[in-house]
């Protein structure tokens, strides 16, 4: 059974509409990459994953979204959270310790128990591939970090909490090649633990780190399919000519 | 616009904000030499004995106290109100709802309102309805239903309230958006996000706002001169319904209420520094806390 199944869904900002009936699945422990041309619906997607879009006042959203099953828009949405967690695009460390904004998410969640956040401090870190770089600092402040640490440090504190999906958001546009290739190399050892959505704007990148990727135009799933079939041999003619670089 | 005629604005410009800034450090110099002048009062002995029997006689520490005592109970008062009303209209208040219009609309009209009136609304309010209720569900004979220390902070908070909203309001709307995302994000409820992440973000900020409280507040006279200030009080106020005398009220009656206002000018240099004094340390006071606070928000 797929892990996020989405029917039929359509979302409106005020009298603009963002996407129009987009049916997609997402696999257990697969890495799906949402590829487009801006203005294309790929974030807004993402963000109805885990309900973010309620946000924005003006909103308006229809169609069925289930995880594992269960409708996400009658379940809690602290719950939801908890088990769809989101890196933004430009990382956004909260102004305390290493140590703090990866224990954020537990301690909200009434975890105090100082042995156990020290170890889910250090497994979260150690799976975004930090723990190395930071494990003498801990106390130190968040923003002292380089901006591909502090989108790692990011990575860490969604997954502190054990989530069962993470969303991702363009989470390497506005790093350098070298932290790029390093949040790359992450997503694909990560897989084995969670199921990854992945918002790029990047070809390439969703070429390299995903397994299955759909393609949005102007609102619509145009196609959807493994990387290298969409890439390589895609069916629709207008993914053909993006992914062949003629427009984007 | 021509190249050299832009260069020639801007020059008038920087020229024109350069003089308003030696304007104003040339009012602040001669108000100084002004009251150093007459310096001779300026003795420890002034400052910590109580008023003698005329004007120009005796010290001013119960003024001293006075005025301390009523601004940092003003910013009590003020501050958990102002920073509620702030929270709600930036963080929860539908921006363009009419709760939040009405309320803004209001805080920008109370700003500009003279503050004898805010004095006669805490005579009115404070002092004649709330203290006379009090004092009748209490069963004093007159106790909380005259003017003292408590209705004179409580008009001061509601004179400085504008102040702290607007700019707590300030301090919250600079907390970055993606700050507030990343913490609903992980499954924190919007109060935890407030308490844990946009209020120490904000901390600084809303510090300002009590520096400019207490820099509004503890110089003004007119709202006290109605709910609780003494002209001569030697005694220091030790109940929340006492009378209390007041450093900037005290320069007012050195200056027009002494028979012979000569012998009376020594001491009214004397007040005039003490009250830059006050007002600086309780500047300072929070000055400070914001400086701990900021190293706080830097997550140090």
């Amino acid at each position: 059974m797929a892990t996020i199944c989405v029917a039929d869904l359509a979302v409106k900002y005020g009298t603009k509409q963002a996407l129009h009936g987009v049916s997609l699945e997402v696999h257990r422990h697969e890495v799906l990459a949402l590829i487009g041309p801006s203005g294309c619906g790929k974030s807004t997607l993402l963000r109805a994953l885990n309900r973010m879009n309620e946000l924005l006042p003006g909103v308006r959203q229809s169609g069925a979204i289930t995880l594992e099953g269960e409708r996400i828009d009658s379940m809690d949405v602290v719950d939801l959270r908890r088990r769809v967690g989101m890196v933004f695009q430009r990382s956004n460390p909260f102004a305390k310790s290493i140590f703090e904004n990866v224990a954020y998410g537990l301690r909200i969640a009434g975890l105090n128990d100082q042995t156990e956040l020290d170890r889910r401090v250090e497994e979260s870190l150690t799976q975004a591939a930090l723990w190395d770089e930071v494990k003498d600092r801990l106390q130190d402040s968040a923003l002292a970090l380089s901006g591909g640490q502090q989108q790692r440090l990011c990575i860490a504190r969604a997954l502190a909490i054990r989530p069962e999906v993470v969303l991702m958001d363009e989470p390497a546009s506005a790093l350098d090649p070298i932290a790029t290739a390093h949040i790359e190399d992450l997503i694909g050892a990560l897989k084995r633990h969670v199921t990854i959505v992945i918002v790029t704007h990047n070809m390439q990148q969703a070429a390299r780190v995903s397994d299955r990727t759909a393609f949005l135009y102007m609102g619509e799933l145009v196609e959807t399919g493994p990387t290298q079939v969409l890439f390589n041999t895609p069916v629709q003619p207008r993914t053909r000519d993006y992914v062949s670089g003629k427009f984007g | 616009m021509s190249g050299v005629t832009r260069q020639r604005v801007g020059r008038v410009f920087e020229a024109l904000s350069g003089a308003a800034v030696a304007l104003l450090l040339l009012a602040l110099l001669a108000v100084l030499v002004d009251v150093l002048r007459d310096a001779t009062a300026l003795s420890w002995r002034f400052f910590l004995s109580a008023p003698g029997g005329s004007p120009a006689e005796g010290g001013i520490f119960p003024a001293i106290v006075g005025t301390a005592v009523l601004t940092l109970l003003m910013t009590v008062l003020v501050m958990p109100l102002g920073v509620a009303a702030a929270v709600y209209l930036q963080e929860y208040a539908p921006p363009r709802a009419l709760p939040a219009r009405l309320a803004r609309a209001a805080v920008h009209h109370l700003a500009g309102v003279p503050s004898i009136v805010y004095g006669l609304f805490g005579l009115g309010f404070f002092v004649h309805a709330v203290g006379r209720a009090l004092d009748g569900a209490t069963g004093h004979q007159l106790k909380w239903g005259q003017p003292g220390l408590l209705w004179a902070a409580a008009t001061l908070a509601v004179l400085t309230l504008p102040t702290v909203i607007v700019a707590t309001e300030e301090a919250l709307r600079s907390v970055p958006q993606e700050l507030r995302a990343a913490s609903l994000a992980l499954g924190a409820t919007r109060a935890q996000t407030l308490a844990r992440v946009v209020l120490p973000a904000a901390g600084p900020g809303i510090l300002t706002a009590a520096v400019l409280a207490v820099s509004r507040g503890a110089g003004e006279v007119a709202p006290v001169l109605l709910t609780g200030v003494a002209s001569w009080l030697p005694d220091l106020p030790d109940s929340l319904s006492s009378q209390f005398m007041h450093l900037g009220f005290h320069a007012y009656v050195l200056a027009t209420q002494s028979p012979d206002v000569d012998a009376s000018r020594a001491a009214l240099s004397g007040t005039v520094a003490a009250l830059l004094v006050v007002t600086f340390l309780l500047n300072l006071l929070a000055i400070v806390l914001r400086g701990r606070l900021r190293r706080t928000a830097e997550g140090l």
